[in-house]
This record gives C-alpha cells, sequence and structure tokens, in this order.
C-alpha cells in the first residue's frame, strides 16, 4: 500500500487585509486611521496524497489554490492546522525537506536574465551540494527528456517562452525532487510547447514515482496528467475524487445530433419522446442520459430514417467550470 | 565540513554572480565613478584651509579623502533596495525554497560588483596620484593588509545593518524608506563628508559609540596611515557585528511568517 506523503489537517490561512474608502476623505481616513480585516482565504481544509500521485487543484482566480502550494511547500506560514509533507512541517524549511522539493510558478522565473541557463544549472547544483560530475550527467538527462540542446549556452532573455519554461523545470529538478508544486507551468506557452511539457511531467512521474501538486486554468494539463482532482472554492474543499467520477457526475447526459433523409423524419422523432435540445430542418439534437445511450439509439436507428448522427461530449471546460462555481459535490 | 559546503556555494555563487556582473561593466564604471563625493570633499577642505582647525596636512588629508574613496568602492551595499523589489514582486520565493538562505546570492552579488569595481577604482586612484603626486605614498604590508580586513568588515556591517532593514520589507512593504533615514547619519557620521576627528570632543565621544565612524572613517584613517587605536576599532567593528548578526537572524525568522509571496 502507497504511503501518505502529504498529510494536511485542518489547514487554515488568513491575510490582513487593509481597505480604503473612496475618494479624497477615503485618502486622509487612510492615512491617519488605516483600517485592516483579516480575511481568512483557506478554510479548515484537509486531504491526504500518497506517494507517486498526480493531484490536481481547481479552482476559480483567486479560490485559494495557490495559496495552499505555498504553504505545502513552506513558503509560506500557516494561520492553523497542521501540515507534514514527507514527514516535514514544510515552513521550518529544513535542508532535507527543501531537497525533496520544487516549485514552479509558470509566471515566475529563478534562471538568471543575462546569463545563459547552464550557468543557473550549475549554480543550483552547488546549492543542492551536488558534485559537477553529477551536475553535469543530470544536466544531460533533462535536456535530452525537455529536448534542450543549444538554449543551454544562450542568455536567458534571448530565449523564447517555450525554451525559458523548459530551463526553469530543467533548474528546478536538477537536484532530483520527489515532490513537485506546479503552479500554472503552462501558463502562456503554444499548443506544443504545453503538449511537450505534460509529455516530460508524465515522464517523469513515471521514471521517479515524483508526487506532483498541480494548479492549472488549462483543464488540458489536468485531464491529461491528474486522476485526482481537488476543487477549491473560496478557501474550502468542494471535490476531493477522481477525475473521471466528477465528470460523469457533472455531465451525465450527452448531446446527438441526428440528420434525418427529411424533414418530416426530424419532426417525427422530435414527437417521439426523446429530449430535444434543438431542432433545425432536418438536423435535430437530443440529449441522452450516458446510462441509456445504447437503448436509445438502437431505438432511434430502428424506427427512423436517419442519414447520419454524431455523439457530442460536452467541452472538458464547461464541465469543469461548472465545478468552479459550486460550493460542494457529494459524490 | 559545514563550512566547506557554504564556501563551496558562495564560491559558485562569486563565480556566476561576477559572470553577471560583467554584462553591465559600463554599468559599474559609471557607478564608481559616481563614489568621488570624497573628492569634492577634499577639495572643499582645502580651499577653505579647514584641516588647519584639526592640525592634518594637506596631505595626510588628501590620502584620508583618497582611502574614503577606496574603502567606500568596497563596501557600498544596496541590498535593502534589491530585496524589497524582489520580495514584492515575489521573486524571492524560488530562493526561499532553496536549502541556502537568498541573503548569500545578495551577499555574492556585492562581491562580485566589488570585484568588477576594483580596476575601475584603481584607474581613478591612477589620476588622482597624477594631479596629486605629492600624496603618493606606500603603506605597509601589515597595515594594508588590516586595511583590507577592516574594509570588509565595514562591508559587512553595513550589509547587515542593511539587510536588517531590508527584512521590515516582511510588514513595511517600503523598507528603502527606512534605510533613507539610516543614510544621513551615515553620510555625517561615518567620516564620507568629513574626518570624524574634526567632530567637536563631547560630539565625537556619542559618535564612536555608533557603527558609523567605523563605516569609513577608521578604515580609511587606516590605510592612510593615520595615528589610530588599531585594536579598539577592530574590536568595535567585531563587536557591531557580533550585535547585528543575530538581531539580522531574529528578524529574518520572524519576517519570513509574515511573507506572503505576493506577485507570485
Amino acid at each position: 500500500m502507497l504511503k501518505n506523503i502529504i498529510d494536511v489537517k485542518n489547514l487554515s490561512k488568513s491575510f490582513d487585509i487593509s481597505s480604503k474608502e473612496p475618494g479624497l476623505k477615503g485618502t486622509i481616513k487612510h492615512f491617519f486611521r488605516r483600517q485592516t480585516k483579516s480575511l481568512k482565504v483557506i478554510k479548515d481544509i484537509s486531504f491526504e496524497i500518497k506517494e507517486g500521485e498526480i493531484v490536481g487543484f481547481l479552482g476559480a482566480n483567486g479560490a485559494g489554490k495557490t495559496t495552499i502550494l505555498k504553504m505545502l511547500c513552506g513558503l509560506i506560514y500557516p494561520s492553523e492546522g497542521s501540515i507534514l509533507v514527507s514527514g516535514y512541517f514544510p515552513f521550518r524549511r529544513k535542508e532535507n525537506f527543501l531537497k525533496n522539493i520544487t516549485l514552479i510558478m509558470g509566471q515566475k522565473q529563478q534562471l538568471l536574465w543575462d546569463l545563459p541557463p547552464i550557468e543557473s544549472f550549475y549554480l543550483n547544483a552547488s546549492i543542492y551540494d551536488l558534485d559537477k560530475f553529477e551536475a553535469k550527467k543530470r544536466i544531460k538527462k533533462l535536456s535530452e527528456m525537455l529536448e534542450i540542446d543549444e538554449e543551454l549556452f544562450i542568455p536567458v532573455r534571448k530565449l523564447s517562452l517555450g525554451q525559458r519554461m523548459k530551463s526553469e523545470l530543467l533548474a528546478a529538478l536538477i537536484h532530483e525532487p520527489n515532490i513537485l508544486f506546479l503552479d500554472e507551468p503552462t501558463l502562456g506557452l503554444d499548443i506544443n510547447a504545453q503538449r511537450n511539457l505534460r509529455k516530460f511531467l508524465q515522464k517523469y512521474n513515471e521514471e521517479t514515482n515524483a508526487t506532483i501538486c498541480l494548479t492549472s486554468h488549462y483543464m488540458k494539463d489536468i485531464t491529461s496528467l491528474c486522476k485526482r482532482v481537488i476543487c477549491v472554492h473560496e478557501g474550502a474543499i468542494s471535490y476531493d475524487g477522481k477525475l473521471d467520477l466528477l465528470l460523469k457526475k457533472l455531465s451525465p447526459v450527452k448531446e446527438i445530433l441526428i440528420v434525418c433523409r427529411s424533414e418530416e423524419d426530424a419532426i417525427k422523432l422530435e414527437n417521439s419522446g426523446f429530449t430535444v435540445k434543438n431542432k433545425i430542418k432536418n438536423e435535430i439534437t437530443l440529449k441522452i442520459e450516458n446510462n441509456a445511450i445504447t437503448s436509445s439509439l438502437k431505438t432511434i436507428l430502428n424506427n427512423f430514417d436517419i442519414e447520419d448522427l454524431f455523439i457530442n461530449e460536452p467541452p472538458i471546460d464547461e464541465v469543469i467550470g461548472k465545478v468552479l462555481i459550486k460550493k460542494d459535490y457529494d459524490i | 565540513m559545514i563550512f566547506n559546503l557554504i564556501n563551496r556555494k558562495l564560491f559558485t555563487l562569486l563565480k556566476v554572480q561576477y559572470s553577471n556582473m560583467l554584462e553591465y561593466r559600463v554599468e559599474i564604471a559609471l557607478w564608481a565613478i559616481s563614489g568621488i563625493i570624497p573628492f569634492f570633499m577634499l577639495n572643499i577642505w582645502t580651499n577653505n584651509n579647514l584641516n588647519e582647525s584639526i592640525n592634518i596636512s594637506d596631505t595626510l588629508l588628501s590620502r584620508y579623502f583618497l582611502c574614503a574613496f577606496f574603502v567606500r568602492q568596497f563596501s557600498v551595499v544596496w541590498v535593502v533596495f534589491s530585496f524589497e523589489e524582489d520580495s514584492l514582486m515575489g521573486k524571492v520565493s524560488p530562493y526561499l525554497i532553496q536549502p541556502l538562505n537568498p541573503f548569500f546570492r545578495y551577499f555574492a552579488q556585492h562581491l562580485a560588483e566589488q570585484i568588477t569595481r576594483f580596476p575601475f577604482a584603481l584607474i581613478i586612484a591612477f589620476f588622482f596620484f597624477i594631479f596629486n603626486p605629492e600624496t603618493i605614498w606606500i603603506p605597509n604590508l601589515g597595515i594594508l593588509l588590516l586595511s583590507i580586513v577592516s574594509t570588509f568588515l565595514s562591508f559587512l556591517i553595513q550589509f547587515l545593518i542593511q539587510s536588517i532593514v531590508a527584512c521590515l520589507c516582511f510588514w513595511t512593504e517600503k523598507a528603502s524608506s527606512i534605510e533613507r533615514l539610516l543614510f544621513i547619519p551615515t553620510l555625517f557620521l561615518s567620516g564620507l563628508l568629513a574626518p570624524v576627528v574634526s567632530f567637536p570632543a563631547y560630539v565625537k565621544s556619542w559618535i564612536y559609540l555608533t557603527p558609523f565612524p567605523y563605516l569609513i572613517d577608521f578604515p580609511a584613517n587606516l590605510l592612510s596611515g593615520n595615528d589610530i587605536n588599531i585594536s579598539g576599532g577592530l574590536i568595535m567593528q567585531i563587536l557591531w557585528i557580533f550585535i547585528l548578526f543575530p538581531l539580522f537572524k531574529k528578524i529574518w525568522s520572524e519576517g519570513t511568517k509574515k511573507y506572503t509571496a505576493m506577485g507570485s
């Protein structure tokens, strides 16, 4: 049985936020007497993550998923509750803990802007106590996996976003961490770069059994990498479980577009008791429950003159979008 | 062993930061030139015969201000501005989760910048000697070594003071404003504008209790060969480091609890 590598219990985080009324009066009032209030951005959440799991954190902007990631990697101090990551309380930032994790933020970089990435790699290698030979070996291996070569010797400022992101990944993984915290790693990348990055992460997970916690607004990242998702809504967990189960629950029906031979057939079909989404001339779109698809199609094909037929899956973004605005999914 | 590891990390940091600084060599040359305040002050002092009031000859005063220029070149610190920007923009986040305090990066950055400045400072000194040949002197090796140590200690004191102020940005977000408050006593009491010996006796006794005269006045006097209490000065420098370092550690550990990783 796989052991838990991340154990979070009743975790909360509050930030002090100052507010100001608009206008000159508000500004003067704000200058003399600052109004601050404590805002609870993470509310009493608990979850566990097993070794080797890839878990996607889903939520709208400001839901709190990045804050959770920042607490898991020890960047910010939790207000209440307990976190154990690989047996450590992250915020204490013990050397052995830090050597076990990495955090990659899509919009932030750690590479030295004016120097080629290779300089940052060797610097990170020495920070993580790797000798030159080991560092060279790992740079070679990771650059092959990431398919970067000449880019290693070009100043970072001259690299494309995709090349830079690959280099960021290499810099962040040179110490071969067991736990990866990825905050929107594909942000701003083109479709091919996104796909390559996903392929790399999948391969890294398979080869090293690393645990990956991922946030992303690109649903493709989540669907192709994560079997399990944790949905965060206004700082609380609204769903924690398998992604496919969530999708089934959220989209219990499929849309079937049927092209009839004649408009009369379409009218007959419209009145035959199926749920109709819309009808345009001889084309009719039906909504059929997932568990009734086979029997319904049999009936339609046997009783109506059908020219063509298409089964449409609802767009994943649309389905997941429902999670982001709902408080609780009890599945 | 731990010392060796830190050394190796610092050495690599220094190498990388030096490569980085070489990318900005013109900027650094300009920074070196911009540090010629002591020469302006020398001009004011000698043209107004102010040195007579403190019984220092023109030559010794010239040497003092040249040394003040050198000490300033190798002890200038700007960590508060870099850290404040990095902290507010969230750039410090990736460094916080590495097994090396981010301040080591800034420390290496400063050392690398000093190494880059060195040839420019020498060129300026060369021109100074061309126009003031009477000031040429060769300090003895022992004094030269002690001056280098003292200049480094001065750098450490300033680095620690600014690092403490920089950490205040975990609370105030604009820590550099506090640093500006420190700029005034640094300017007047450090010996950059006038040797501390020129202050009235009762003021001097108070000034010597602060860290400021050990930033420029003491190392500059030491290097220029003026008669000073060498061991007393060095002890005070070390004492200030012993006071400031634990304070920095405390404020750092409390401050990081307040860090919100804004901008990331």
